[in-house]
């Protein structure tokens, strides 16, 4: 059962990164050219997902969505988790009044609203993919810099390192060579949640308008523009609003997999 | 010559009042091997993190340990670093905790050659490789790449104890090394340790619960009780003609053979009844 969620996961999450990369060097038809003669074309051939209400292939446009995805879930991970763990790392392993300002510092952080952030950065550099993808790694950081203190925390009240300090082993030693590898499955797991987290809030972005701005197709902008066919062509909202779920299914099941398959005391096991 | 060098210690936790640790003084001798005995919580482990200078960081620790003429309290933390593991090494209790659950042994064992000698990586597998047989590992060359889950407990506390010896420390500190394994076990542990110990001439301060244990690696043992040493001897001195009442009820627990069938057996508490 465990090990079926976590296939499952990888499964998704491999269908994402496979059309992400086929996007980069094709995709059935142009996704941004308009033609007014196409359009809101039902699913069938060769629109297989048929058309939007400018008449562009919708597989084509969910195709370079995949890639915008991809991106923006990578980069704000990756942002988070090496502002995030870092920190994290820090206030577990020193205490004291380091762990009270990163932790306090992390609380207020997580307490700003991702929107506003967005909002801010949109409003002063104009929105754009990467506007979005520092408000969400920004706001990420805190999710990131309290797993790894916890983490810290438990690997360094552990006898090894004990035994490590005992042999001589350095603060910044232990650090990297002890706490970073016992820490690393459980940021591996949050990791892949933030991705789904990332998949999410890029698409809400993206459809107020506050991210990847038209014509360059993401999720989020197909489901703003589907609105208006709400009633008329309902499959419109369908396709983008699936493939954001199962994205995000599939990042959810790959931690939660992952969390199961890494857990040390179910590898002690096998 | 005195390689170690206690006196007056005293060691206090955070606000509390009672220490855990009260003006304690001992010296040790180089080569030489010194049980210290005395139940969970007389302070024990206490002093060995104190000579370690491995305290928690709201511990105060007063009083003076010198160590090779070096003054170890209040020594900053590279300084210590740079003893622990080459001049002092520390065996520990928990075999089962004391390695880390994602390194293989070998580097763990290497790491501590690679600290203090900066040794190439082959050399250094050499190196750990032999240190593995000498404490009495077989097939040395398999447990180096093993993971810890993938040994014993046995083999764990070989691979600690090869740990702590491989760069020829002038003391090594035991802290119940055996009190974890069983009894089979623990008889051959105690016995390679003894081996080990002859052969690199190291001093010894072996901490315990169990008089038998002491008995067989030391010439001389200190009895701790509630923070404060109140005997200290020869092994033989405190088997025969032990002073205070509380060594007394150790010894006399110790020797449960000699008790007839049928007669009740000795608890401590006969000997030296305990403040309420």
């Amino acid at each position: 059962m465990k090990k079926a969620q976590l296939v499952a996961g990888l499964v998704l999450v491999a269908l994402v990164v496979i059309t992400a990369i086929v996007a980069v060097f094709w995709t059935p038809f142009d996704p941004i050219r308009v033609v007014p003669s196409q359009r809101l074309l039902g699913p069938g051939w060769p629109h297989v997902l048929g058309t939007d209400g400018f008449g562009i292939d919708i597989a084509s446009r969910l195709m370079i969505g995949a890639r915008t995805v991809l991106v923006v879930g990578i980069i704000s991970v990756g942002l988070a988790s090496i502002v995030g763990v870092p920190l994290g790392m820090l206030a577990g392993q020193l205490g004291g009044w380091v762990d009270e300002v990163v932790m306090r510092s992390a609380d207020i952080v997580y307490a700003f609203p991702a929107i506003l952030l967005a909002t801010l950065l949109a409003a002063v550099y104009g929105s754009s993919t990467l506007t979005a993808m520092i408000a969400i790694g920004v706001a990420t950081i805190p999710a990131f810099a309290r797993v790894a203190r916890a983490g810290a925390k438990q690997v360094m009240a552990s006898d090894f390192v004990l035994a490590a300090r005992a042999s001589g082993t350095s603060r910044w030693g232990v650090a990297g060579r002890h706490v970073l590898p016992n820490i690393a499955p459980l940021i591996g797991v949050q990791a892949s949640v933030g991705f789904a987290m990332a998949i999410l809030a890029e698409a809400a972005l993206s459809y107020l308008g506050l991210a990847t701005p038209r014509p360059n197709p993401t999720w989020g902008n197909m489901l703003r523009d589907s609105q208006q066919f709400l009633v008329t062509a309902p499959l419109q909202a369908l396709w983008p609003g699936l493939a954001i779920a199962l994205a995000v299914l599939g990042f959810n099941l790959l931690g939660d997999g992952l969390r199961d398959y890494l857990d040390p005391r179910l590898r002690e096991v096998s | 010559m005195t390689l170690l060098d206690v006196r007056d210690l005293s060691v206090s936790f955070g606000r509390s009042r009672t220490p855990a640790v009260r003006g304690i003084s001992f010296d040790l001798a180089a080569g030489e091997r010194l049980g210290v005995i005395g139940e969970s919580g007389s302070g024990k482990t206490v002093t060995a993190l104190a000579v370690m200078g491995l305290l928690p960081e709201n511990a105060t620790v007063t009083g003076s340990i010198s160590l090779n003429a070096t003054e170890i309290v209040g020594l900053d933390e590279v300084g210590m670093a740079r003893l622990r593991g080459d001049v002092i090494s520390m065996v520990f209790q928990e075999p089962m905790t004391a390695l880390d659950p994602t390194m293989r042994v070998g580097r763990q064992v290497a790491e501590v050659l690679r600290l203090h000698q900066g040794a190439e990586p082959g050399a250094a597998r050499e190196r750990v490789v032999s240190m593995l047989g000498e404490v009495g590992l077989t097939d040395p060359q398999r447990v180096a790449d093993a993971f810890p889950h993938q040994l014993s407990g046995g083999q764990r506390q070989r691979v600690i104890m090869a740990m702590a010896l491989i760069n020829s420390p002038d003391l090594v500190i035991c802290d119940e090394p055996t009190t974890a394994l069983d009894v089979t076990v623990q008889a051959r542990v105690l016995e390679k340790l003894d081996e080990v110990l002859t052969a690199s001439a190291a001093a010894c301060l072996f901490i315990s619960h169990d008089l038998a244990v002491v008995s067989q690696v030391c010439h001389n043992v200190l009895v701790m009780l509630d923070g404060e040493i109140v005997e200290q001897g020869t092994v033989a001195d405190l088997f025969n003609r032990p002073q205070h009442p509380y060594t007394r009820g150790l010894v006399a627990t110790a020797r449960l053979d000699q008790i007839e069938p049928g007669e009740r057996l000795p608890t401590v508490e006969d000997f030296h009844a305990r403040r309420p």
